[in-house]
């Protein structure tokens, strides 16, 4: 930071929102609930919601409302009772930085303000894999597009990007646009996925392919682009146990548009400025039980902390850290010590949060890492059995959310997660 | 009598379900089995019997903040009528302001539901 940036007077904030999507807006209203008086959210976009309002399909909110709501609708819930409490938002404004000691630098069309946060909250979301992360080989023509941005430009832009689609990756967004350009009219050949699974919900599979005839590939990858100015199709050919494509399996599918649906990345680049510890399995942060970061005072939830499966549990964890954000700056830093660990054990990627205060009553989220069925999901504290819960079926694409009561985790001295 | 695998999509759960099915003319189902709940079982029956979704596209708008609304079924339809229906919704143009909850259409292709706006609208100049 240069002397003459810090020259300039910063605003003092209570509470900081970064990013306006589901896991902010509804991060900023808990706070705002808590009772903080001075919650501040800022959004990179023109309006809030972030990812939801291109997601005009059906299925949100089946938890929270108990109705399937479209992206958009299920945002404005939130947006309405946002507006309802008076929070202030900043839109079209970037984050320019964060320091550890939460003082933000931001744009707001080329004005500059520094902020200095009582909490922060990071709420930036996540953002695609692209060709370049996966090194697809070949020409590089246009019509190669990720899954969310051909989402982007036919559901806000108006811009149908192609006639002939293949899907690389059977991730949810590729589902959901399998059954978008389908009914746009568009024919959608089929979806490769390198796993001998799909890594998308089960009601995509069946709502976005089946209904429509359109062919699942597993063990299957794309090996080559072909096309100079414009995609003309792909080559595609079956894969061995160690994902290498076996050559003589190799065939080609013509088509004019190739979507990727190959995950997703935490957007985590001012969460690392700061200093914060990361994990490396979930790509987000290392949280406590108040989804506070290993830095005093900056607090992760939502896409940004760990991908999620449903926007209902990003609402639901956003609130709670809103909640602890609001009481950190209210009691000056009332973060409790966080001894007890929690590890992923056998047939777990992950779990969270990473370290638990055993104060609290508290929500462990984990994925899998394989799919099962008629398993129990366990948690030791050493050889001592806290929780068993038993589960019909477990998938990699799916979270499963445990909860755990005060007295169950208080005087462990770490936990483990199982799949047995 | 044949078997189908299923796999519900009323709830994220996504139970598989085996359904028992008597294929004479008209499909009726015998036994479901796989469901966790009730209502796994009443889709089931349904998902054979005649399939219902619910469809959601986008409808050009003018003079809006936004050249698009989003729009859905507010009830299910059949699987069978979604071309139909797509091509109601294709010939709607909408003129700003919308609101969320707007009809857009009503019945499209004798259906028993309506179509409407799930994206907010403003209206510019």
């Amino acid at each position: 930071m240069s002397g003459a940036k810090k020259s300039i007077p910063a605003v003092r904030r209570d509470v900081v929102v970064i990013g306006g999507g589901p896991a902010g807006l509804a991060a900023a209203v808990a706070a705002k609930e808590a009772g903080c008086g001075d919650v501040l959210l800022i959004e990179r976009d023109r309006i809030l919601g972030g990812i939801l309002n291109q997601c005009i399909h059906d299925g949100f909110g089946l938890h929270t409302f108990r109705e399937a709501l479209s992206g958009p609708e299920y945002a404005a819930r939130f947006i309405d009772r946002f507006r309802e409490l008076g929070i202030a938002a900043m839109e079209e404004t970037i984050v320019l930085s964060l320091s550890a000691d939460r003082v933000l630098e931001v744009s707001t069309r080329g004005t500059y303000q520094r902020i200095e946060a009582g909490a922060v909250i990071l709420a930036m979301g996540c953002r695609e894999r692209t060709r370049g992360a996966i090194s697809i080989p070949g020409h590089r023509p246009s019509g190669v597009y990720t899954a969310g941005a051909a989402q982007n430009f036919m559901n806000l832009e108006n811009i149908m990007v192609g006639k002939t689609v293949c899907i690389l990756g059977s991730g949810d967004i590729g589902l959901i646009m399998a059954r978008r350009m389908t009914l746009e009219g568009a024919k959608v050949e089929a979806v490769f996925e390198i796993l001998p699974y799909s890594s998308g919900l089960p009601r995509n599979i069946q709502q976005c392919l089946n209904d429509y005839g359109i062919p699942l590939y597993l063990n299957t990858t794309v090996t080559d682009i072909v096309g100079k100015g414009r995609l003309e199709g792909i080559r595609v050919a079956q894969v061995g146990e160690d994902r290498s494509p076996i050559p003589e399996t190799g065939r080609y599918v013509p088509c004019d548009t190739l979507l990727l649906s190959v995950g997703l990345i935490p957007e985590n680049e001012l969460t690392r400025e700061a200093g914060v510890e990361m994990d490396p399995v979930t790509g987000g942060a290392v949280v406590d039980d108040s989804f506070m970061t290993s830095v005093p005072g900056i607090f992760a939830c939502g896409n940004v902390l760990h991908v999620h499966d449903l926007v209902d549990w990003v609402s639901v964890e956003a609130a709670e850290a809103g909640k602890f954000a609001a009481c950190f700056v209210r009691e000056g830093g009332c973060s409790l010590p966080s001894p007890i660990r929690v590890r992923p054990g056998s047939g777990v990627r992950y779990t969270l949060p990473q370290a638990v205060s055993g104060e609290r009553n508290l929500t462990l989220s984990l994925r899998v890492s394989a799919p099962w069925r008629d398993r129990c999901v366990v948690v030791r504290d050493g050889g001592k059995e806290i929780v068993r819960k038993r589960e019909m079926r477990l998938h990699p694409a799916e979270m499963i959310r445990i909860d755990l009561k005060k007295e169950a985790v208080s005087g462990c001295s770490s936990l483990e997660v199982t799949v047995e | 009598m044949s078997t189908r695998e299923f796999t519900c999509v009323v709830c994220p759960n996504g139970c598989s379900i085996v359904v028992e099915v008597d294929d004479d003319e008209t499909p009726v189902v015998t036994r479901v089995q796989g469901n966790v709940c009730k209502r796994g079982e009443s889709w089931a029956r349904q998902e054979v019997e005649n399939p219902m979704r619910t469809i959601a596209s986008s409808v050009p708008v003018r003079r809006g903040d936004f050249p698009l609304a989003s729009v859905r079924t507010s009830r299910p339809i059949p699987l069978t009528k979604i071309r139909e229906v797509m091509d109601e919704i294709r010939k709607v143009s909408l003129e700003a302001p919308v609101e969320i909850g707007d009809v857009v259409l009503s019945a499209p292709a004798g259906c028993d539901t309506e179509v409407i706006a799930t994206r907010r609208v403003r209206k510019v100049g």
